[in-house]
């Protein structure tokens, strides 16, 4: 097996190898994780204690609209296919991704539409001020100079996006090995399917929801406009319509990666695959029908609200499905805690907490008390950082080994995974009864009943930004560094999958260049 | 490592390196930083926007002359070209929902928003209070803002039965020539193939014209334009992107013409051709959702 790899930087801008590719995601996307990160921490510095402190309300408000685009485009998706890149040709035997010069273009994008989103920072009139929802009129009539640029810069994101997405199911569906059939596929993979789906069936309708704004901007259309027999709620059906399965984009990859993890430390097979599938369909087709529950304080007809509340409860089923499966997979288990375990046992628990406080903002009476309140930021950072970031690091400790060739630093590891565990709790936790108790969101001032919480939730916050210097750390340790153990070929003990059975550790730069057998 | 399979196989072409995403990346760059100026009426950094364009098409006609020359060359295989249909599926998919989101705008519009500016539902208020004068009909041809200030203009609605029928007679009927080409590269007979893709094309290029007729119409003796309410909206963003796709598919389909003429294609391997009629019906469905519910409806 040939295994050279070119030298030099245009290895990286001109390659069409996923394993590159895979990495230059997940740098990518660490990269963006930590320019999120800062702006977090601006944003709790600023509300540590009530009053102006550090930066004006117009600033503020640039600093949570950037820090939600980044997080979720930039952060989380470039992560999850990241992982997609190098895995799933792995998983299932293929020599690489389907179209892997399309692959490139894919990644390539994103530093041009991140560059792009980046540099409204410097822009006259400031970066895009109206949240990362962007509902008109605030982005429309109401909007800074830079909204233009941040439009076309969701038209690039999408484009690298669909591209992505395209390659990943033309990859599952063309590309395994013979013998691989689609109910023996990992879990991730199948995840990473629905997900794609999800991807090319709602990117588009964003892209379509940024170019009426952008025509309503400049070029005289009255889509949101009611003077001219339009809506402004209208905004917010089509972003909803693509904003509800994104979150299921963000998450079911974590899915797919805890329902791996979890068996090989458990040291059982996993309980209830084909359930575990059938669950995700049925995640990714409720997903379409259930996005007007973000709106329920709008004004939509009382039918409208009582479908969308029932449609989102429905989802709480087959996601319970696949909670109680990873639990009976741990069920009399002869359970190790290496890290990789602990962050997916961190990943269960935490994630259902989330979902558990998405039941209740389910409920539309509900809502109408809770909507737009810290309440809300609790759940989504409860099932988008333990849920969907824990995943991610769950991944990279769990796979880092197969693709390095050695083991990352345990103990510190360990010490990662646990102030972290303290940190987010202490950061999310007290949103809750903040946001209960009626502290509005993406406000940089507050009354001063709120004043503990919101400590509480900054001091967490900065030790949680602390905490991904110490995993930027384990991860240079690994990587450049090439300190740490060598890792064997099945790397954890009976771990399942052909990237342990099948291939060495490091992998080679080209792999199953013919198919592998499959039992 | 478990011994890997040896029996035959025929092998994934994985191309090496190649320039062509990072430029292409560069391009969408451009164009990106370019067209933010323009639509800000920056119209001396507006170059920058065709630069990305011209780019891009460079970009993008160099990668495929580079696929067709590795499909010459005997580098696909059968799971290669598979790869390539089910890619272009998913792309037509994806742009089917593109498309979606706008008829969902009308849709929304027509049933609901309508129904509410009028005082529907529980917006009583909003009727009496904002929009007292607006009566809701469709095609609306004035707007509610503009009829409560006092001094509305008016817009006629395009109606459906004139260039509109002429322009869906011509798509239905060049779906059926592309239909008869295909079938002769099927059959092997490449006189009539090229015939009728040219005549599909042509078709495209005549139907372009005529919308571009019907718009200039619109807006020189109707008073139909973008600005025309959330009716113009609705009508300009469906057809016009609708024309963006038909401008290119009749590309396409001149490119397929010249190709066919040099010998491309052999029954059996024509993925290239198929992906252009598979486009060209995609084009053609959408027209008739529009046709219904733009112009008839």
């Amino acid at each position: 097996m040939a295994d050279h790899k070119p030298k030099g930087i245009s290895r990286w801008l001109f390659t069409t190898n996923h394993k590159d590719i895979g990495t230059m995601y997940l740098v990518f996307s660490f990269i963006m994780f930590l320019i999120g990160g800062g702006m977090a921490m601006i944003i709790r510095a600023e509300l540590f204690q009530p009053g102006l402190q550090f930066v004006d309300p117009n600033f503020f408000n640039q600093m949570t609209t950037l820090h939600g685009l980044i997080m979720v485009f930039g952060a989380v998706m470039p992560a999850t296919v990241g992982l997609a890149n190098w895995l799933i040709p792995m998983m299932i035997g293929a020599p690489d991704m389907a179209l892997p010069r399309m692959n490139n273009w894919s990644f390539w994008i994103l530093p041009a539409a991140f560059g792009l989103l980046l540099s409204s920072l410097f822009m006259e009139g400031g970066a895009p001020n109206f949240g990362w929802t962007f509902y008109a009129p605030l982005s429309t009539t109401y909007g800074p100079p830079s909204t233009d640029f941040f439009i076309f810069g969701v038209h690039l994101m999408g484009i690298s996006s669909i591209m992505g997405a395209i390659n990943v199911i033309v990859t599952v569906f063309n590309m395994r090995a013979p013998g691989m059939t689609l109910m023996k596929m990992p879990l991730f993979v199948w995840t990473w399917l629905i997900t794609a789906f999800l991807l090319v069936m709602v990117m588009p309708v964003l892209a379509g929801a940024v170019t009426m704004m952008l025509t309503d901007r400049h070029f005289g259309t009255s889509f949101f406009d009611a003077a001219g027999g339009g809506d402004p709620v209208l905004f917010q059906h089509v972003f909803w319509f693509f904003g509800h399965p994104e979150v299921y984009i963000m998450i079911l990859p974590a899915f797919g990666i805890a329902s791996a993890i979890i068996p090989t430390f458990a040291r059982k097979k996993l309980f209830g695959y084909s359930s575990m599938v059938y669950a995700t369909a049925s995640i990714a087709f409720l997903s379409f029908i259930v996005w007007a529950h973000h709106m329920f304080t709008v004004g939509m007809p009382v039918q409208g609200e009582l479908f969308f509340m029932i449609a989102t409860m429905l989802i709480a089923v087959p996601t319970g499905v696949k909670v109680f499966n990873w639990i009976a997979t741990m069920w009399q288990g002869s359970i190790t805690y290496e890290t990789p375990m602990l962050y997916a046992l961190a990943f269960v628990i935490l994630f259902t907490i989330g979902g558990f406080s998405g039941v209740m903002l389910a409920l539309t009476p509900v809502d109408w008390q809770y909507h737009d309140t810290y309440f809300v930021v609790a759940h989504f950072h409860y099932v988008l950082f333990p849920g969907a970031i824990f995943g991610t690091m769950a991944a990279v400790y769990y796979w880092l080994p197969k693709w390095t060739g050695r083991m990352y630093d345990e103990k510190l590891a360990k010490w990662h995974f646990w102030l972290s565990i303290v940190f987010v709790n202490l950061t999310f936790f007290p949103m809750h009864f903040s946001g209960l108790a009626g502290m509005q969101r993406r406000v940089p001032d507050y009354a001063i009943m709120f004043s503990d919480f919101n400590m509480m939730s900054s001091i967490g916050a900065f030790g949680l930004g602390l905490m991904q210097l110490l995993f930027a750390w384990i991860l240079i340790k690994v990587c450049i560094l090439e300190k740490g153990e060598k890792a064997t070929d099945r790397v954890w003990e009976d771990a399942e999958g052909l990237e342990f059975t099948h291939l060495p550790s490091p992998a080679p730069y080209h792999s199953f260049e013919t198919p592998p057998k499959i039992d | 490592m478990s011994e890997q399979q040896t029996t035959e196989y025929e092998k994934y072409y994985v191309p090496e390196q190649s320039k062509l995403p990072f430029i292409g990346s560069i391009g969408l760059l451009l164009t990106a930083f370019g067209a933010g100026h323009m639509v800000q009426g920056n119209s001396s950094l507006s170059w920058i926007m065709y630069l990305g364009l011209a780019v891009l098409v460079y970009m993008l006609s160099t990668w495929w002359s580079s696929t067709i020359r590795e499909s010459h060359d005997g580098l696909y295989s059968a799971q290669m070209s598979r790869s390539f249909r089910q890619g272009m599926i998913w792309f037509i998919t994806s742009e089917v929902m593109f498309f979606a989101a706008f008829f969902g705008a009308l849709f929304y519009g027509r049933v609901l928003v309508m129904e509410w500016l009028g005082g529907g539902s529980n917006n009583a208020a909003t009727h009496d209070f904002l929009y007292p004068d607006f009566v809701p009909t469709w095609p609306m041809t004035s707007t509610p803002g503009e009829l409560n200030n006092g001094a509305p203009t008016t817009w006629e609605a395009m109606g459906a039965w004139g260039l509109p029928a002429i322009n869906t007679a011509i798509l239905l009927f060049s779906s059926f020539t592309l239909t008869i080409a295909h079938h002769a590269l099927i059959e092997k007979n490449r006189q009539t193939l090229i015939l009728f893709t040219s005549i599909t094309a042509l078709l495209g290029v005549i139907f372009m014209m005529l919308q571009v007729e019907e718009y200039i119409h619109a807006y020189q003796e109707m008073g139909l334009t973008l600005g025309s309410g959330f009716y113009g909206s609705t009508f300009f963003l469906l057809t016009g992107f609708h024309g963006l796709h038909v401008t290119v598919g009749t590309i396409f389909l001149i490119v397929m013409a010249l190709r066919c003429a040099k010998g491309h294609f052999t029954p059996k391997d024509h993925f290239a051709y198929e992906a252009g009629a598979w486009y060209w019906h995609f084009v053609d469905v959408v027209w008739v959702f529009l046709f219904i519910f733009v112009y008839i409806l």
